[in-house]
């Protein structure tokens, strides 16, 4: 089977891989980058654990190939902590226990931070809005709402 | 992070399932290009833009390609542009979350933008595109009513050169377009707003929001003073494919759209409906909705055409 060889950037290094052009990016970030941070639920962009960020725009890893990462710039999970200081958003979901099994968890933060990146200051209603496409089916959704509303403040103060 | 993925050891360990069968994945840099690969496949053949339908049919095993042609690599598929007619010119990778951050498109285009921006959610918004919406073929597809009732048409790309066709005159039937063998869409083009036009888009849903439409209405008038000039009136999801409602719009056309109006329009629009009957509504009740949209959606674009804050 011919493999396609891969160039890309992933939080910042320059990382290269050999994908089957089936692949999915999901596939090969978790599978050939080692990016375990990066879930899978649904594989058919309805849930959205398997968020990223490509070129800063949001998008689900599994809806998307390994092969079009291609000179891209990638951003997971695993790129959201400042080495040991958590990211504001992964701050508060603990203090507010956004969380129950996690799996949905990373998907959530890397949605959120993209959208306090394009709105610092978002209302509840926009913000339950943007994260329709992540599904949490154990925490039910208020206690990830807080979570963010409250890091948005945080992070508003801070800047 | 070194490429420690690189090697062809860790290659092997790749988590796709292996069917046995390859799938050639080609980055043709034009329009051309891309159609030769296609003409010149005997195999099944998808082209590959925001990839939020085809990854969806390659990982359910629906469609298998054996040639995916990824035409993002084509300069210009990216582009938002004027024309000097005050018309727009959309690149055919144009994700919806770039035409809803477009406030110049949006201020002449609310309605079509509106369709666009109510597929899927915010990750399937930076990646899906009117184009695949177009050729997926759904009859309930958001984005195509407003195309049609603007009046958009595409540059369809193909072996014998290119031509422009009509956006309605695409749908065949439920994922069927009547695109040929070779054929691509290379461009949409929606024409100049000009003065005193509005265009609003409408679709019922047993949800709030992330779901397939039961009923769409697009509807896009002109007026002079409050008498409506001009109107396309386009149901979605009532039939196999989108449809032109002259009838509708002629219920409207000189009008003030009063109630009479509106009855001829609401009646108009039931009685273009060939719907389906299904767990996510019956024909009665499609017919039924499909007068209400029409209504409302009339009654926005006509308040957008009038200047008003909508």
């Amino acid at each position: 089977m011919s493999k396609i060889h891969v160039t890309t950037t992933v939080n910042g290094d320059e990382v290269e891989y050999l994908c089957d052009p089936r692949e999915t990016l999901l596939d090969c970030l978790r599978d050939r980058v080692g990016m375990m941070g990066v879930k899978e639920g649904c594989g058919t962009g309805d849930c959205g654990a398997c968020s990223v960020t490509v070129d800063g725009r949001l998008v689900c890893s599994c809806l998307m190939l390994g092969a079009e990462a291609e000179g891209k710039e990638i951003g997971t999970i695993e790129g959201m902590a400042d080495g040991d200081q958590l990211h504001p958003l992964q701050q508060k979901f603990i203090e507010h226990a956004a969380l129950q099994c996690g799996i949905c968890t990373p998907g959530i933060l890397v949605a959120a931070e993209a959208l306090l990146k394009k709105n610092p200051d978002p209302t509840e209603t926009e913000l339950r809005y943007w994260l329709a496409g992540n599904l949490c089916r154990c925490t039910g959704y208020d206690k990830i709402i807080r979570a963010v509303m409250d890091a948005a403040a945080d992070m508003r103060e801070a800047s | 992070m070194a490429s420690f993925a690189n090697s062809k050891d860790s290659a092997k360990l790749g988590g796709c399932p292996d069917h046995g069968d390859l799938m050639n994945y080609h980055t043709p840099t034009s329009f051309s290009d891309a159609s030769a690969i296609a003409s010149a496949t005997s195999g099944v053949t998808r082209f590959l833009a925001g990839g939020t339908d085809v990854l969806v049919q390659l990982r359910s095993d629906l469609v298998t390609p054996d040639d995916l042609i990824d035409i993002k690599h084509i300069e210009g598929v990216k582009d938002i542009t004027q024309r000097a007619d005050g018309g727009w010119d959309l690149g055919v990778a144009v994700a919806g979350a770039e035409m809803t951050e477009h406030a110049a498109l949006i201020a002449d285009w609310p309605g079509l933008v509106e369709g666009m921006d109510l597929i899927g959610s915010t990750q399937v918004q930076g990646r899906a595109t009117l184009v695949g919406n177009l050729c997926n073929g759904s009859p309930a597809a958001d984005s195509v009513p407003g195309m049609v009732a603007a009046g958009c048409t595409v540059t369809v790309t193909g072996p014998d050169g290119s031509r422009k066709v009509a956006v309605e005159d695409i749908p065949a039937g439920p994922g069927r377009t009547t695109l040929q063998k070779g054929e691509l869409i290379s461009k949409v083009h929606i024409p100049a707003r000009g003065e005193n036009g509005g265009d609003a888009y409408l679709r019922f849903i047993p949800r709030t929001e992330m779901d397939i439409a039961v009923v769409g209405c697009a509807v896009n008038l002109r007026i002079e003073g409050d008498i409506i000039t001009e109107a396309r009136v386009v149901m979605g999801a009532v039939a196999p494919t989108v449809v032109l409602v002259n009838d509708a719009a002629t219920a409207i056309i000189g009008s003030t759209l009063d109630e009479t109006a509106l009855d001829a329009l609401a009646q108009a629009a039931t009685a273009a409906c060939n719907p389906i009957d299904d767990k996510r509504g019956t024909i009665e009740f499609r017919k039924d909705v499909a007068g209400v949209l029409a209504k409302r959606a009339a009654k926005i674009a006509y308040g957008r055409a009038k200047g008003e804050a909508q």
